[in-house]
């Protein structure tokens, strides 16, 4: 069956795009599923770190696009699963080099071998996530619970259903519960109310992604991380399958006791 | 030579004034101005004020022609030259403003939106960095999120959150209102006047429908009806 071309895209800068995307990828990769992530971040790269694969590149999207090798040549197989592909970007060169409708030829290219096609946007509204945004079937917003964020996510939410995109889905990023119970941080449904599309997952805020990604090991490899956790819950989730949001609270010995009181 | 022309709101929709300057070169600012900025003038209707000019009906219909190509209806060339008026009305136009009624109860307000002009209505939220002009009453059937615009000439009315930054009466005219109903405005502004939301913005503040008007010389807000 032909592939999902997902791009996964937020206005603001840092709030984890990339994490999202190699995270999802190597999630979905081990349900089986053949995907090709695709950095579209043309002169700051970071896909192929955070993936951990950065040693191994020898082409990229802008020699495929310039002609200078095949497709296949400047996919870097990720050896920890069977079908699992880096397209990475340049880091010598800038989003000018290639143009929306080169990235839609790159990832029709892809299509045919591949079950999702997932395309990480740089940060903005420029030419680098109009390339991004181009050849997507359906796009993944992410945020973090923050008001900047948040605006920018309006913001490129908006564009994208200029676009006509349908079937945008959000990501909500680096949640902190504790935060949010001293409403210090925007809750769920306040990020809900302004953004007004489907949620898709949430992610817990965990200080173990800096030590996946410093390591190029993204967490979904270990399952038992609770972002790892979440995010493989939302490539269950993209695969159709009902799966509950994750609780954030962690069960405190307080708590539980309180329940126990309760209960009597 | 200097062609120079003033745009004001008033009740009757907006009034462009030729103040300085000759009737070519001032055909010429109006069509550059309506063109610049179509989506603010269209659909509105306008009066204009020619002073002691002495306009033919034949330069008279180009000017209406002018407008109306940009979908702007000219409903009154107003000028004290005798001729002048002669001509326009022989076009059927009207040569001079309405006579201000006397100030009534809010009953009122329900005539005047049918003399100002026609409205645009939006039938979906405003997502950041999205903006709505025009040059009558603006009614958005959704929310205006923080980071989007409206701009309108006459009243702006939100069924919804109104979070985003508005500014109704543009040209100056302070008898507009913005009515939301959930009033929580980046920045409002009617006519002239610029008002923030106070600083104590209690979260969970319960939202009630306001209405936001000039009042004794400054923007006040008051559950609305």
């Amino acid at each position: 069956m032909a592939a999902r071309i997902i791009t996964i895209t937020s206005g603001k800068g840092g709030v984890g795009k990339t994490t999202a995307t190699a995270n999802i990828s190597v999630a979905l990769g081990m349900r089986g599923q053949r995907v090709v992530a695709v950095d579209a971040d043309i002169g700051l790269r970071n896909l192929d770190v955070v993936m951990g694969l950065e040693n191994r590149i020898v082409y990229d999207l802008v020699d495929v696009v310039e002609g200078r090798c095949r497709l296949r040549q400047a996919m870097v197989r990720d050896k920890r699963l069977p079908e699992l592909y880096l397209l990475p970007a340049a880091q010598t060169r800038d989003k000018t080099a290639v143009t929306p409708e080169q990235m839609v030829e790159v990832c029709e290219g892809l299509r045919p071998d591949f079950d999702f096609v997932l395309v990480d946007s740089p940060a903005g509204i420029e030419q680098g996530y109009r390339n991004a945004i181009a050849p997507a079937d359906e796009a993944i917003v992410v945020t973090t619970p923050e008001v900047s964020a948040v605006r920018d996510a309006d913001r490129i939410i908006g564009m994208i259903e200029a676009a006509e995109k349908e079937g945008t889905r959000l990501l909500i990023n680096r949640v902190r519960i504790d935060m949010i119970r001293r409403e210090d941080m925007l809750n769920i449904d306040d990020v809900l109310d302004i953004l007004a599309i489907e949620l898709l997952g949430i992610v817990p805020e965990d200080e173990e992604i800096i030590v996946a990604t410093n390591r190029g090991r993204p967490l979904a490899l270990e399952n038992h991380a609770r972002a790892g956790e979440a995010f493989s819950n939302i490539a269950r989730r993209l695969l159709g399958e009902d799966v509950p949001l994750i609780t954030l609270e962690k069960p405190s010995l307080f708590s539980r006791v309180k329940r126990f009181f309760a209960a009597s | 030579m200097d062609a120079a022309i003033t745009i004001k709101g008033t009740r009757d929709g907006l009034l462009i004034t030729l103040e300085s300057g000759e009737l070519p070169e001032l055909l010429s600012e109006i069509r550059s101005l309506v063109e610049s900025r179509n989506t603010f003038f269209r659909g509105g209707k306008v009066a204009v004020e020619v002073r002691d000019r002495k306009l033919s009906m034949a330069e008279a219909g180009q000017l209406r022609r002018l407008l109306e190509t940009n979908g702007v209806r000219v409903w009154a060339i107003l000028g004290t030259d005798p001729d002048t008026r002669t001509a326009v009305q022989k076009l059927g136009l009207e040569t001079a403003l309405p006579a201000r009624p006397a100030p009534q109860a809010e009953e009122a307000t329900v005539e005047e939106s049918f003399i100002a002009g026609t409205g645009v209505l939006v039938h979906r939220t405003l997502r950041s960095g999205q903006s709505v002009y025009h040059a009558g009453h603006v009614v958005i059937l959704g929310d205006v999120n923080s980071g989007s615009e409206v701009i309108a000439g006459g009243d702006v009315i939100v069924w919804g959150r109104l979070r985003g930054t508005v500014h109704a009466g543009v040209g100056g005219d302070e008898e507009r209102c913005v009515c939301a109903l959930d009033l929580s405005p980046t920045q409002l502004r009617i006519g002239n006047y610029i008002a923030r939301p106070p600083e104590d913005r209690r979260r969970r503040r319960a939202a009630q429908p306001e209405r936001a008007f000039v009042s004794g010389g400054q923007l006040v807000a008051e559950k609305w009806k």
